[in-house]
């Protein structure tokens, strides 16, 4: 599915303060060349995941609406694409909607004040 | 093959009955068997007779059943201003005025009734009328020009919507009715004096107890005598509204049997003394008695349908008179045995003389033991009518303390459950179980709307639509389905009400509206809907603040997201009117960014294939040539689309561009649940195709006609009229408070047609509110919409000049100069087309240019 898949390195790409990312927003970054698409949630947690979004074929995943949704008591943090709203786990990347349909999720943390985006995690497709 | 292997049915007259009956043959398969020739003796096809006194708020065209005059069924043709003047029973032949003859295989006749003139002396001088037809109507305005005073002769059900009529047309109105009360025969003397009390309150003069001597004047009227009066009262026209007559006179002179009292004699299945001869309605006298309401007619109608189909055939043993109707805005309602006729009956009476309320059950114990409704007369309120008259005749008791049905509300109502078989709306006769039937599992209907459209329950008279509802109501309650209408997991209210919270609070952050109303942290549903709502009370810029994340999509770049990922730009032309120098404008701003060019049908010009970087350069560029956003991407004010009207067209007789541009610039950027579009055409050639659009205006002689409700898209509807002949001034208040109402209390992405069906009342109730302004919000909802135009601003240009919006615009935010490496176009007709994807792109190594496609 991946074209031209470079190795997974273990580089870490600081990719913008946090502040430049508002809460309950995203941004696209560019991390050893694959859009990865970067949120905050109200908590101020951070999460990673491809930027493409697997049911329309486009990379615009960063430009979602991000809420939550309640599955078995638990309040998941989604962003729904904004193409056509299937919702995405942010912590897994699992699609809400569609539980055979998944994207990569990266590794990501909060290094002061910086967001660093880190390796692609095995788990999940593309 | 003979010429006559199909049979040939015509119908005589094309009333509301007339009408029904090839509306059911059409809709029952009639017409494989039969052609159908109607004959209308009217000018124009069928119309609302009951409704004729809103004719000159609405017109014409709002009355009628078949506004082209066409039937979609081709075996049936309708032929107008075609009278009957023969019927040859041998030959089975009717002959026209004009000469024709017209065989038939079977004939019904539905030629209605006549007003009767009673023979008073003056009867035939100028300025004396009926009341019956929209001629009749148009020529009473005609004279009501001028006209002081008139009079109404007859005081019953018609003669009271004539007066109305008159009153209306700004004529001082007299009453004059024979009988010892009003409405005689449906209300008893309480009734009739708590209705003639309501009527004097409105200006109206009512003489009851009198008798008509003579309408005096030499060549028009100029009064009317009282026999033992003195001096005539001073008049300037006379309406006849004494009761009707069956026409009966083409049945008579072929020698079918009538009525002692007129009227085509028929049995139960409608079938007259003669062969193959039907009479339907007003015209006919099934055992005897002709019935002058629409009701039976339609019963009778269908009862012919039914038995000339073949199959078991219903019939037609008489019909419930009961009555519901708003006189002068006063409610009355006569059902059952309103007169306790019944031995051993008992009446409960509740009267209000301050209210003017007057309501009386007529009750007997039944063999059970129980008390059982047997009618009722209800003056001033009648909103207990719709849980009454279901009651007459079906055998439930009623409560312990039957008086709780007819006091107050504010006392409590009392719950009745309705029999199956009980006819909930006797116009078209549906009972309960068919209601019940039309929303259980299997059904097709999922709101009460949706149960008038497919049973025709409430779509005549309207008087039970209220039991309609909550019939629906208590069966989902019933079975466990809640009609769940709330916004979202997150917030359990209506948008409407939602609205109302916010507003009333006067909240202007999401995190404050969850905190308090919802739960959790919101989603792509209800955050939209909230930023909807916010802008629409505040008007402020979408991308300000905290509640830039809760914009759709769309809003959030103010721009529309194409399917490979980037974005369409429309700049606002108003009204499609553009200069060739901004034309060259957008052709050059096209060029310079490679984007694909196409005429919307907004009558504007879309950009497609912006990268989302270069959204800013591309409005800045707009902006700078005098552009400003057109709002494609969000629930907003659109276009308001326009003919090249009275400027330029030889037909023209309004301005339709010039309006269509005041409109769209005060309307611009007005958020709202959905998309709004408009239109202006400036002749009833209607260019603009104005009534496809949200609110669509076409001009007449004297000023505009304006329509609202009309949607294009997957579900099409035509805008309705709501009012006529305005002045721009009233047509723009008018405006202004519809889209505020719709925008305060549509559901989320609610379109105004599925809107004004979903209200109680439909059109109606708009009407009520727009233009009556029944509610008194009439000047809050303008000063909202004033509030709106007044803090207008152009969100692209308040965009390009703010660093901190602009941030966003951007390919990554750590790589701002590198292209997005998804994004590829292929060419098609010599324009860029999205290039399919195959799965993520990713930079083989970041900064090195790889070819992405794009033509520049």
């Amino acid at each position: 599915m991946t074209p031209a898949t470079s190795a997974t390195t273990s580089a870490m790409t600081v990719v913008c303060p946090l502040a430049r990312i508002e809460v309950e927003g995203g941004v696209a970054a560019l991390v050893d060349g694959d859009a990865v698409a970067v949120f905050r949630t109200f908590e101020d947690e951070v999460y990673a995941l491809s930027n493409y979004d697997p049911f329309s074929k486009a990379s615009v995943l960063s430009r979602g609406i991000v809420g939550t949704r309640t599955i078995d008591g638990v309040d998941v943090p989604f962003v729904a694409s904004p193409m056509h709203k299937q919702a995405f786990d942010l912590r897994t990347g699992r699609c809400l909607d569609e539980e055979a349909v998944t994207v990569t999720t990266y590794d990501v943390h909060v290094v002061d004040g910086q967001v660093v985006v880190g390796r692609r995690r095995e788990s999940g497709a593309g | 093959m003979s010429p006559h292997l199909r049979k040939q049915l015509v119908v005589v007259g094309h009333g509301m009955v007339g009408h029904r009956f090839v509306q059911a043959a059409i809709e029952r398969g009639l017409t494989e068997t039969y052609d159908i020739i109607v004959l209308g003796e009217e000018p124009r096809p069928a119309y609302d007779r009951v409704a004729l006194t809103s004719y000159f708020e609405v017109g014409a065209e709002a009355l009628s059943f078949l506004p082209d005059g066409v039937y979609e069924d081709p075996r049936v043709r309708l032929h107008l201003g075609a009278e009957a003047v023969g019927l040859d029973t041998e030959q089975q032949a009717i002959l026209l005025a004009d000469g024709e003859t017209l065989r038939y295989d079977e004939l019904v006749l539905a030629t209605g009734a006549a007003p009767f003139v009673p023979p008073v002396p003056g009867n035939e001088l100028g300025n004396v009328f009926v009341y019956r037809t929209i001629e009749d109507l148009e020529a009473i305005r005609e004279a009501s020009r001028g006209a002081r005073a008139g009079a109404v002769i007859g005081g019953g059900l018609l003669g009271l919507e004539a007066a109305n009529a008159l009153h209306q047309l700004g004529v001082q109105t007299h009453v004059v009715e024979m009988a010892p009360r009003l409405m005689a025969v449906q209300v008893d003397d309480a009734g009739g004096a708590t209705l003639q009390r309501h009527i004097t309150d409105l200006g109206l003069t009512v003489h009851t107890g009198v008798v008509t001597e003579q309408i005096t004047g030499t060549d028009t009227v100029t009064g009317l005598r009282f026999k033992g009066a003195e001096e005539p009262v001073d008049l300037d026209l006379v309406i006849f509204s004494a009761g009707i007559r069956p026409r009966d006179l083409l049945a008579r002179e072929a020698g079918l049997e009538v009525a002692e009292r007129g009227g085509v004699l028929v049995d139960e299945q409608c079938r007259s003394s003669s062969a193959h001869i039907w009479a339907i309605g007003e015209c006919a006298a099934p055992g005897g008695r002709m019935y002058g309401l629409v009701a039976p007619g339609y019963a009778m109608a269908e009862v012919v349908v039914d038995t000339l189909l073949g199959g078991a055939a219903g019939s037609f043993t008489g019909a419930d008179m009961s009555t519901k109707l708003k006189l002068l805005g006063v409610d009355v309602a006569s059902f059952g045995d309103a007169f306790a006729t019944t031995p051993d009956s008992l009446e409960l009476v509740f009267s209000d003389a301050v209210a003017g309320v007057y309501k009386k059950l007529v009750v007997a114990e039944n063999a059970a033991g129980g008390v059982e409704l047997l009618g009722g007369i209800l003056v001033g309120d009648a909103s207990a009518y719709g849980v009454l008259r279901p009651m007459v005749g079906s055998g439930i008791a009623l409560p312990d303390n039957p008086e709780e049905l007819i006091l107050p509300a504010s006392r409590g109502g009392v719950e009745v459950g309705l029999p199956d078989d009980a006819q909930v709306c006797s116009c078209n006769n549906v009972t309960k179980a068919e209601i019940v039937a039309a929303v259980a599992d299997d059904g097709s209907c999922d709101s009460p709307a949706c149960v008038t459209k497919c049973t025709q329950a409430g779509a005549t008279c309207g008087s039970c639509k209220t039991t309609v509802k909550k019939i629906v109501e208590d069966h989902f309650a019933s079975v466990g389905k809640s009609v769940d209408r709330s916004l979202c997991s997150h917030f359990q209210v209506t948008r409407a009400e939602l609205f109302e919270v916010i507003a009333i609070h006067g909240y202007t952050r999401f995190d404050d509206i969850i905190a308090a109303h919802g739960r959790g942290r919101g989603c792509d549903i209800c955050k939209p809907a909230i930023a909807s709502i916010l802008a629409s009370l505040l008007n402020h810029h979408v991308l300000d603040g905290a509640n830039r994340t809760l914009q759709d999509t769309n809003d959030a770049y103010l721009a529309n997201i194409q399917k490979n990922g980037t974005y369409s730009v429309v700049p606002r032309i108003p009204g499609g009117e553009v200069t060739p120098d901004k034309l060259i404008v957008i052709g050059e701003v096209a060029r310079d960014f490679g984007l694909y060019t196409k005429i919307t049908g907004g009558q504007r010009i879309d950009l497609f294939g912006a990268r989302l970087e270069d959204l800013p350069v591309i409005w800045k560029r707009l902006v700078d040539a005098g552009f400003e956003s057109g709002h494609a991407y969000g629930k907003s004010l659109r276009t308001v689309k326009s003919c090249v009207g009275s400027t330029w067209c030889r037909y023209g007789v309004q301005d339709s561009v010039g309006l269509a541009i005041e409109l769209e610039l005060r309307y611009r950027g007005l958020r709202s649940p959905h998309k709004l579009k408009g239109g202006v055409s400036g002749c009833a050639r209607e260019c603009a195709e104005a009534r496809s659009k949200d609110f669509g205006v076409i001009a007449t002689e004297k000023g505009w006609n304006l329509y609202v409700a009309g949607n294009g898209g997957a579900t099409p509807a035509h805008a309705q009229l709501l009012a006529g002949d305005l002045d721009t001034p009233t047509l723009i208040r008018y405006l202004d408070r519809f889209l505020m109402y719709y925008i305060r209390t549509a559901d989320r992405l609610q379109r105004t047609a599925p809107w004004v069906a979903s209200l109680d009342g439909g059109l109606d109730r708009v009407r009520e509110v727009v233009v009556d302004d029944v509610l008194g919000l009439g000047s809050e909802l303008e000063e909202a919409m004033s509030k709106h135009v007044d803090s207008y601003f152009d969100e692209w240009k308040a965009t390009v000049e703010d660093p901190a919006k602009l941030e966003r615009f951007v390919s990554f935010v750590n790589a701002p100069g590198t292209p997005d490496p998804h994004i590829s176009f292929r060419d098609e007709r010599g324009q860029i087309a999205p290039a399919a994807s195959e799965g993520p792109v990713t930079l083989v190594e970041l900064g090195a240019s790889i070819p992405v496609g794009s033509p520049r």
